[in-house]
């Protein structure tokens, strides 16, 4: 389902069905092969060098029928020949016994319709709240999207030593600690879920809040996202928080390249060329959260998505129904209070009432301290005074601002505004 | 697959007469229901570390010390050893010991030799 490792494209140039395979069905095939080996690592070398036969031979001896049946196939010869080879051969007996009984039946006739889909326990268990969340995310994107290690390191920007160790030592703990390979029952299935959508958000919020670091590899991380939710989606087709962070995450992406210019400076909301959204993104986005708020109470990324879904329904930016923003954002403050959504509402508020209203608001957030080192606040709260005229103050908020903000982009951004406010002859 | 569960709380949190004897309460049935449905294994409550004397052995040498090996703000007041089929089921364990209600149960796997 998502893009082969670098290794796996320059091999395979001349041959689409490989990389297609891998792109679509690396999760997937990966899954069935830990049901079936039970043994993550080994699971996963094997897959690995099922595709590396499936590359050398395929050109040769033709595609199979079924080159997903071929690969499993190959991959659970490959894992039972490790696991014979390996010492601990005696303690793998009822392991064997399993493989054995399916080795039986022999894959290579199986339609894909025999074929379940395993992923589901492969995401619940890459997402288990025994693991930490940097271990999650980059479990996901090793065993379900089939990066590389490399690739996840160049996208988290951390050495690849540390990206390797943390997934060896996440997969040890899988193993050690027997963190179940399983669908979670009923009664801890929200709390679970939830988890799973937070790190298919955190994968998707690297790649688009983030403007540090390697450009593409991070745009590649929201398509990454979005493939995820799609698998989630499909896999528990009734659950609408997975459809509204799906189109949460739709939605925002559809701005992606009206939200820079060429050389990298940022376009706000407000002044981006609308015609530059993606509006087939847009288009199944908004039937995603129309559907995600039919099927219960809405949920935090539902809300989100619904907020989105404002903007995106807005064919110019003073059309936005900031009214309906507002509403939502107080919705979302009831279900999860949080001082940055406080925030978000305090803003919304300034543009559907009266800036001064919002800043009345905001204010009475930043005494309480707890967004001190937010560079978000002051810079909002720098725009709502600059609206006010109150230019003094507006140009300290930005001062603020530029002391905590981290990316460049938003570093000369705010030294734009910073000017802007500032009296000619002063410093900026 | 055996796991520990080490309970820890605060010592210094003194309960009244009523609450300890509803905390002993629980601890009982709690204890009971493990051993009636198979899962427990051993357990124990401990001194409090005020009687807790440490042991090292350098260069042949036995040093002995009061107190525990590391000040804590949460103390090891007691364990229990379960079976469980995998750490979901020794968490919802965990999640039952009464005094995971004030105080944290850290859960371990038990090493096996031969994994």
């Amino acid at each position: 389902m998502c893009r082969p490792p670098r290794a796996f494209r320059l091999m395979s140039l001349h041959d689409a069905t490989v990389e297609r395979l891998y792109r679509e069905e690396f999760g997937r095939i990966l899954a069935t092969v830990i049901r079936l080996v039970g043994d993550f690592d080994v699971a996963e070398d094997a897959v690995q060098e099922a595709f590396t036969a499936g590359i050398e031979q395929w050109p040769r001896d033709g595609v199979p029928a079924n080159p997903r049946a071929w690969i499993i196939s190959t991959a659970r010869h490959k894992a039972l020949d490790r696991i014979r080879r390996s010492t601990r051969f005696a303690e793998r007996r009822d392991e064997l016994d399993r493989m054995a009984e399916l080795a039986a039946s022999s894959p290579d006739t199986m339609s894909d319709s025999d074929l379940p889909d395993e992923r589901l326990r492969l995401i619940f268990t890459c997402c288990h709240p025994a693991l930490a969340i940097e271990a999650q995310v980059a479990l996901a994107l090793r065993t379900l999207c089939g990066l590389t290690t490399e690739e996840i390191a160049r996208a988290f920007i951390v050495p690849v030593s540390t990206m390797a160790q943390r997934l060896v030592r996440a997969k040890r703990k899988i193993a050690t600690a027997r963190i179940p390979y399983e669908i979670p029952p009923l009664e801890v299935l929200p709390e679970r879920l939830a988890a799973v959508l937070a790190v298919v958000y955190l994968v998707f919020n690297e790649g688009y809040s983030s403007t540090y670091g390697d450009r593409i590899v991070r745009a590649d991380m929201c398509a990454e996202a979005i493939r995820l939710g799609r698998v989630v989606c499909r896999l528990l087709p009734e659950s609408g928080e997975a459809r509204g962070l799906l189109a949460l995450m739709l939605l925002q992406d559809s701005r992606r390249s009206a939200r820079m210019t060429a050389d990298g400076e940022i376009i706000l909301l407000e002044n981006q060329d609308r015609t530059r959204w993606n509006h087939e993104q847009i288009r199944e986005g908004l039937t995603l959260v129309e559907s995600a708020l039919r099927s219960g109470p809405a949920g935090f990324y539902t809300i989100q998505g619904a907020i989105a879904a404002v903007h995106a329904r807005a064919p110019r930016a003073a059309d936005t129904d900031w009214r309906e923003i507002e509403a939502l954002y107080a919705l979302l403050m009831r279900l999860a209070p949080s001082p940055v959504i406080e925030l978000n509402h305090a803003v919304a508020v300034a543009m559907s009432s009266s800036v001064e209203l919002g800043l009345q608001l905001l204010e009475s957030i930043r005494v309480r301290e707890e967004l001190d080192g937010y560079y978000l606040m002051w810079s909002a709260r720098a725009d709502l005074l600059r609206r006010l005229g109150r230019l003094n103050e507006a140009a300290d908020s930005y001062r603020r601002a530029l002391e905590l903000v981290s990316t460049e982009p938003e570093r000369r951004f705010l030294g734009r505004r910073l000017q802007e406010v500032t009296p000619r002859g002063r410093s900026g | 697959m055996q796991y520990m569960l080490l309970i820890y709380h605060n010592e210094k949190t003194r309960l009244g007469v009523e609450d300890e004897a509803q905390l002993m309460q629980e601890y009982m049935a709690f204890t009971q229901d493990i051993v009636k449905s198979g899962k427990f294994k051993a357990g124990d409550r401990l001194e409090t570390t005020a009687n807790a004397t440490t042991v090292q052995v350098r260069n042949g040498k036995a040093i002995v010390t009061d107190g525990p090996f590391a000040e804590t703000k949460e103390q090891l007041g007691g364990y229990y050893i379960v079976e469980a089929r995998d750490l979901d089921e020794a968490l919802s364990i965990a999640a039952r010991v009464p005094g995971a209600k004030h105080g944290s149960i850290e859960v371990r796997p038990v090493f096996q030799m031969n994994r």
